[in-house]
């Protein structure tokens, strides 16, 4: 891994569908990704990408596709397919940082089922999502994630909402074990997927705000530098919300 | 079945009386009980109204919409049955017509006005037989956890007014919200021809004054899409959220021209507000002593449902003027010595259109935000990430975070720009209330404003009831 200095680096971040797939208020993501880097003197751009807009691979270092109402997740589903497929999978082979949450990681799939109709996803993580006679799938939950670089394993906390039960393939690994909630089935014990820096969740609340350690490991990734490199930030805040979650959810 | 009504009437008034002996508020648990010995209990009881019945819901703006109807049409001399302490499923339905009724077969008022929860619309329309106009005013993200998506909503008011009572009663709405609009498309034909009883009328209400228009769609809006074919509205201006002039440009569906209109609004801060009401038979000035364009709508949303009742414009007027703050909505109080205003903020549009007020204030505030977690709260907090306190980043002196997720707060604060040093986090309600009030600036006079999610404001109320800073009856 290439070790350089953060600072004077741009985190280049492309929201997708920002207004149609931000329902669990995935613009806290956005922001805590914002706010984190221009503390440390990190550049930040945002950029978004819309229904039938190209998507180009190589102008961004992290891409975000959150959740979003039925109706809004089946437009974009078709126009992920349509327009942005190809490049989606260029971003994955260079290694380039991919997030989706909740219906987002919905769509990153091979498939997902909506109201008995399968849709086609982008095919960037190995999974399926079916839905199942049962109940949403709903409340506070916390996952232990081992991701291989740092101080494992370490704690995600948040909230979950989700009618689809999402199944992983042999290719992808879960981003984490549950320790209290429900998770990609309710039943596997596993939480989210994760494919090299491809990685989808059901945990919103939203995600970075509460897990401002997680909102790190996915800047360095994304601009390939050492966590360590990051200049440290006076987190006490940070702390407290992510005590509050893990409380909520009950560990 | 009215010969066996009364003895379960009792048994549900005893159980309630036990309750309040032993200390719970309770304003829900006798009409529970009630409605298992009587599931028809709220269609049988209200039957016995003269008047028939009026039913208003919304995401936001509920309560004091219905107090403001409440006022006009109390002033237009009808006796009401109201569930004016909130309680707006069926138990808190139940419960106030429980203590409404009387001895063979009677019941203390003419008119019942009727707030209900969104979800909640549906199954009650279907019992009130003497139905006679719905006010639907808006919706918006709120509880997802609970409700789930907007469109179904829309979906389950659609279902609930084409069966039933609601068939033939009069629908109020809002023009100015897409989804709410549309709900009148079949009746709009036979609006105005139908003076002679209200059955099957459609009254829209909506603001129009381009200088409120905001300058783009706020962050959390959401009905971006055509309920008749699924093409992006074009907004032409938007005042408050999602609501404002729209247009399809694919199938041509547009925002109804309301005959009940606001126009030259004036916004006086957190103290009040001021707007010209026209009404199909006149135009007047309107003077709230509710603040923000959030009561605007909800004095228009009354005014509107007034005159599907065929009240006069001078009785709206005065019914407007005269209403007062239901508790916790915008309602003034003195804590520690020092005026306090408490103001609920429970979902990202109804949140921003409270920081919009504030915004208009000048100077530093003195805050204290109270978010909790509890069912009736939602129990996913992610929604103030939608809600845009960014408007505070300059003007707040000092803030205290408190409730179940005090941290999570603090922390949207910091993100939102306002500088960590002014923000802290006092776990205990009453500790915070009383750091908060205590914390003044040196010249004193500013209010301490109170910014409380729904459960929060119910126990800051038993707070201030126990210390003698609030009146013990709900109103």
């Amino acid at each position: 891994m290439a070790v350089s200095q953060a600072t004077g680096r741009t985190l280049r971040v492309c929201a997708l569908y920002p207004d149609l797939m931000n329902i669990y208020a995935d613009r806290g993501n956005l922001l805590v990704l914002q706010r984190r880097c221009q503390w440390r003197g990190i550049g930040f751009e945002l950029a978004g990408s819309g229904l039938g807009e190209p998507l180009d691979a190589n102008a961004h270092d992290l891409f975000y596709i959150g959740g979003g109402q039925d109706r809004d997740q089946r437009l974009c589903a078709e126009d992920l397919l349509r327009s942005k497929r190809a490049s989606l999978h260029e971003v994955a082979a260079r290694g380039a940082v991919v997030l989706g949450v909740c219906g987002g990681y919905q769509l990153l799939g091979h498939t997902y089922t909506l109201d008995e109709q399968e849709i086609e996803g982008v095919g960037l993580l190995d999974v399926h999502t079916v839905r199942d006679p049962g109940p949403r799938l709903i409340g506070n939950i916390a996952i232990e994630v081992a991701l291989g670089d740092g101080p494992d394993p370490r704690v995600l906390a948040g909230f979950e909402n989700h009618g689809g039960r999402t199944r992983l393939g042999q290719r992808a690994q879960a981003l984490g074990r549950v320790v209290k909630g429900h998770g990609n089935d309710g039943r596997s014990g596993q939480e989210g997927a994760r494919q090299g820096a491809t990685i989808g969740t059901y945990l919103h609340g939203p995600l970075l705000p509460k897990n401002a350690w997680f909102a790190d490991w996915l800047i360095a990734t994304a601009l390939n530098v050492d966590r360590d490199d990051l200049s440290p930030l006076d987190d006490g805040l940070e702390r407290e919300a992510h005590a509050g979650a893990r409380r909520a959810a009950g560990i | 079945m009215s010969t066996l009504l009364a003895p379960k009437l009792a048994l549900a008034r005893a159980a309630g009386a036990l309750s309040r002996l032993r200390g719970g508020g309770a304003t829900s648990a006798p009409g529970k009980l009630l409605l298992r010995l009587e599931p028809d209990a709220i269609g049988a009881l209200a039957s016995r109204l003269d008047r028939g019945s009026v039913l208003i819901s919304a995401t936001n703006g509920k309560t004091t919409t219905a107090a403001m109807a409440a006022s006009i049409l109390e002033g237009h001399g009808l006796d009401l049955v109201h569930n004016q302490a909130g309680a707006n499923m069926a138990g808190g339905i139940a419960s106030t017509l429980l203590s409404a009724a009387r001895p063979r077969g009677r019941i203390a008022g003419e008119l019942g006005l009727f707030e209900v929860d969104e979800l909640w619309l549906a199954p009650i329309a279907a019992r009130l037989s003497g139905l006679r106009a719905v006010l639907l005013s808006n919706l918006f993200r709120d509880q997802l956890d609970r409700y789930g998506e907007l469109e179904t909503i829309a979906d389950s008011w659609v279902s609930a007014l084409s069966d039933g009572p609601a068939r033939t009663a009069a629908l109020v709405l809002n023009a100015d919200d897409p989804l709410v609009a549309d709900l009148g498309r079949d009746r709009e034909g036979i609006a105005d021809d139908s003076r002679d009883g209200d059955g099957r009328r459609v009254v829209y209400f909506g603001v129009e004054d381009d200088a409120l228009a905001l300058p783009g769609m706020a962050h959390a809006a959401d009905a971006k899409h055509c309920r008749r074919c699924g093409s992006p509205y074009v907004f032409e201006a938007i005042y408050l959220g999602h609501l404002g002039r729209y247009h399809c440009p694919s199938c041509g569906q547009r925002r109804p021209s309301p005959t009940v209109r606001a126009s030259a609004v004036r916004l006086d801060g957190v103290r009040g507000a001021s707007f010209r009401l026209a009404i199909p038979t006149g135009e007047a000035e309107v003077k709230l002593s509710l603040p923000g364009l959030y009561n605007v709508y909800n004095a228009l949303a009354a005014a509107a449902l007034a005159v599907a009742l065929e009240v006069e414009l001078e009785e709206i007027v005065d019914g407007l003027q005269g209403a007062t703050a239901a508790f916790g909505r915008a309602e003034t109080l003195t804590v520690e010595g020092r005026e306090t205003q408490i103001l609920l903020v429970k979902n990202p549009a109804g949140a921003n259109e409270v920081l919009r007020t504030l915004a208009l204030e000048p100077g530093e505030h003195d805050l204290l935000g109270v978010l909790n977690d509890n069912i009736a709260d939602g129990r996913d907090v992610s929604w103030i990430w939608d809600a845009d306190y960014e408007l505070l980043a300059g003007r707040v002196r000092s803030v205290t975070c408190t409730g179940t997720r005090a941290s999570e707060l603090a922390l949207r604060l910091k993100y939102a720009g306002i500088d960590p040093p002014r923000i802290r986090v006092v776990d205990d309600l009453e500790e915070a209330l009383t750091v908060a009030a205590a914390d003044r600036p040196a010249n004193g006079g500013k209010p301490l404003y109170v910014l409380p999610t729904y459960t929060a404001m119910l126990a800051l109320r038993a707070l201030l009831v126990q210390r003698g800073e609030a009146g013990s009856s709900w109103r």
